[in-house]
Order: structure tokens, then sequence, then C-alpha cells
């Protein structure tokens, strides 16, 4: 009993090793082409300032729309940056690689979708200030704004995970994928502007905000698994 | 070590594997023959488990590869159709960052390993800026560095100058003689001793 607890523990330790590392990767091949990750960033931001001039200029008015600019800004330009997913690593034979390697294959790919939001994620929500400022949001509201956002892109990286995982093998994925995650992504999208659209009125906004934590901490228990049979299918 | 049992597989209603059967011992080799089409990289992906057979078994020591995947995978060496390397990576780093997955590598490990397959070690050229015959070195060197009972190789000296089909033969000769198991789909001759090669044709 004992060595069998101590093989699991050792390829427990292996595999977070080796989690760490491709994350290391990712982030090493991200900063020698920063393009890729900039790119989404600048399109929300784009995004989010072009409902202000297309719609009506006028303060109050801006700020009822701007939870519902926030979150399609956000969800489109997460969907933006998933095609880039595993699509290179699946054409160079990467994932081939990781499918043969022995190592839990869903903990992997849990690592590089991690890297992903580091790199999608978290810059939205640094840059987020900027947009909801200029969407009339009071000061007040930006703490409050920036927590759902954080929460809402974890959740939105996990899910887009799974589409990013299905579509791989196909040579233009890019309108499936959207086809496949939007729906996936609707409850993300209701509960986070729910709560942005408090945060903004300055009312308590954790109702809703625990709803989307929820889905949240759901995707991060179920979407691994999802993500790695995908991928197991996509690679046959 | 490796046994295959009447694997059969079909691509839609088109058999590509009908029957397949053989049987390696240690410090043996199976070269897979046959024309283009003939199924040469669709049995090595059912063999490593990435394409499920619809029919028979591949045994690893006796026991079915598909009881415990982990266990066979983590004896394996696969090397496919893709180099598996990041173009904007150095060999060194590239290396560092797939077999160092799975082993704890240290830099002069892998030093030494990419000085044997004849690419300098401190090469800082990025993987995409390498010609493809390097890239396909840099990718046995990282099976030289996995350091697996089992290797599976689709095609490992495509695209390889004389030189290096011939180090191919010498790092599989020295594989085999410490007791490990290959299977290589390719038609170039592998030069390695004829009493140690089993050939599969597939039509």
């Amino acid at each position: 009993m004992n060595g069998v607890g101590d093989a699991a523990s050792g390829t427990g330790v292996a595999a977070l090793r080796a989690g760490w590392l491709l994350m290391r990767r990712d982030l090493r091949l991200a900063l020698r082409r920063p393009g890729e990750w900039l790119q989404p960033l600048v399109f929300f931001l784009v995004i989010t300032t072009l409902f202000p001039l297309a719609g009506n200029a006028e303060m109050s008015r801006l700020r009822d729309i701007a939870p519902a600019a926030l979150w399609v800004g956000a969800l489109l330009s997460s969907l933006l940056a998933l095609e880039l997913l595993f699509r290179e690593d699946g054409q160079d034979g990467t994932l081939e690689q990781l499918a043969v390697s022995g190592l839990p294959l869903a903990w992997m790919l849990l690592a590089k979708t991690c890297v992903h939001w580091l790199l999608t994620g978290v810059p939205l929500v640094l840059v987020a200030p900027l947009a909801a400022t200029a969407l009339g949001a009071p000061v007040a509201a930006i703490p409050g704004v920036l927590a759902v956002l954080l929460v809402g892109s974890v959740a939105l990286s996990l899910i887009g995970a799974v589409g990013a995982g299905l579509t791989l093998g196909l040579r233009r994925g890019g309108v499936l994928l959207a086809l496949l995650v939007l729906p996936l992504a609707v409850p993300v999208l209701i509960f986070g502007a729910s709560a942005t659209a408090r945060a903004i009125a300055l009312e308590p906004f954790t109702a809703p905000m625990y709803l989307l934590a929820a889905i949240a901490v759901l995707s991060a228990t179920l979407a691994p698994l999802a993500v790695a049979a995908a991928v197991r299918i996509s690679l046959e | 070590m490796l046994q295959a049992i009447n694997l059969h597989l079909w691509r839609g209603d088109q058999p590509v594997l009908r029957g397949v059967s053989f049987q390696l011992a240690a410090g043996h080799c199976l070269q897979v023959l046959g024309i283009n089409g003939a199924g040469k990289s669709t049995l090595l992906r059912a063999l490593s488990g990435l394409l499920p057979v619809e029919e028979g078994s591949v045994l690893w020591r006796g026991t079915d590869t598909r009881l415990d995947r982990h266990a066979f995978h983590a004896q394996l060496a696969w090397m496919g159709h893709g180099a598996a390397l990041k173009g904007d990576l150095t060999a060194r780093e590239n290396l560092r960052y797939s077999a160092g997955l799975r082993r704890a590598l240290s830099a002069a490990a892998i030093d030494a390993a990419l000085g044997r397959v004849g690419i300098a070690a401190p090469d800082p050229r990025l993987a995409r800026q390498m010609s493809a015959g390097q890239q396909r070195r840099v990718a046995l060197a990282r099976v030289l560095l996995l350091a697996c009972p089992v290797w599976m190789l689709d095609e490992p000296t495509a695209n390889l100058d004389a030189a290096g089909q011939a180090f191919f033969a010498l790092m599989l000769t020295e594989h085999l003689e410490r007791g490990g198991v290959a299977v290589v789909a390719t038609h170039q001759a592998l030069g390695i001793d004829a009493r140690n090669l089993q050939s599969l044709e597939l039509t």
C-alpha cells in the first residue's frame, strides 16, 4: 500500500513540475511574439470605445450600456485569442508528444489554459479601468467592475478551451469555435453583466458575483477533463 | 517485449489495417514498409495509443497497453510527422521544455545530446531558422534524452543527409544493444544488423 502511495505522490510531483515547465515555455513564447496577446487587448479597447461613438454620448445613457459593452468586448476578445490556444501545438506535433508522454493530459492542458488566461484575462482586467471610465462608470465602482471581470475571465478561458480543443483538427475552425463557445458562455455573460451593472450603480453585487464564481469553479473542475477528451479526439 | 495481436482499423468504410500482428523481443527493431498511403503512420499511431484500434490489442511486457496507458507511455519515445519544435525557441530551450517535461534534465545533458546529433551546443539560432534536416536532428536528440525502452519513429530519417542517416543507424544500434525495442516506419535502409531487424510490409 505504501509503495503505491509513494508512486502516486511521485507522479503527482512530476506532473506539477511538468505543468510549471509548460507554463514557463508558453510564457517565454508569448514574450517572443507579443502581437498574439496584444491584439485581443487592443480589440477589447476598440470595441468598448466604439459603443459611446455609435450610441448616445450622454453620460447617464452610457452608464446604462457600460456593462453590456464591457462584457461583449471581453467575450469577443477572449474568443479572438482562443483560436491560438492549441492550434500551433496541434500542427507541429507538440500535443501529440504530450498525449503519449505518460503525463496527465488534462493537467498539462490546464497549465496551457492558465497561461492563456494570464495573457488575455489579466491584461483585460488591467485595461478595464480605462474602458469603464470611458463608459461613464464612477471611480468608486472600478474595483467592483475589475473583480467581476477577473472572475468572469477565468470562466471564459476555461469554457473557451473546450471549444478550442474540439475545433483543433479543423482547418478553419474560427467560426465554428464561436458557435460552440458563445452559447456556453451565455451564463457568464448574464451574471457578469448583471454584477457589473450593480457595481456601476454602486449597489451590492455579491449575488450575481457568487453565481459567477460558482461557474468559474465548476468550469475549473470539469473543463480540463473535457479539454483533454476533445484534444484526444482531435488528434485521432 | 512488444506484441501486436490482430490489429484492425478502418477509416470510414476503408480498411487501413487488416489483422496486423507481430512480436518484438528485446533488442529487436521492426521496420514498417509499404507504399505511400498503405497505413504506416496509422499503424504507428495505433501502436502508440493515439489512435484507438477497433479490434486486436497491443501488449507491452505481456500487459494490454490500454489497461495502463500512462505506464506504457512513460516508457515510450514517440516521434511523429511533425518535429514538435517551437520555432521561436532555440534547440536547447525546445528540448528543455519537451523532453524536460518528462525527466529532469541538466543543461549539460541537453548539450551533450545536441552534440551527439551534430548540433553545436550553444547554437543561438531559433528552431525556425534551422533547416528541416537540423530540426529532425533536434527531434532525434529528444528521443535520446527521453531514454525510453520503446521507440516509435515515423520517418525519422526524412530530410537527413548521409551523415545524419549514419548517425541514426548508430543510435538505433546502441538502443537495441541496451535491450530496447523500436518500431520505425521508413523506406530507407536502416543500416543495422539484419539479425535484429524484422520487417512488416503493409499492403
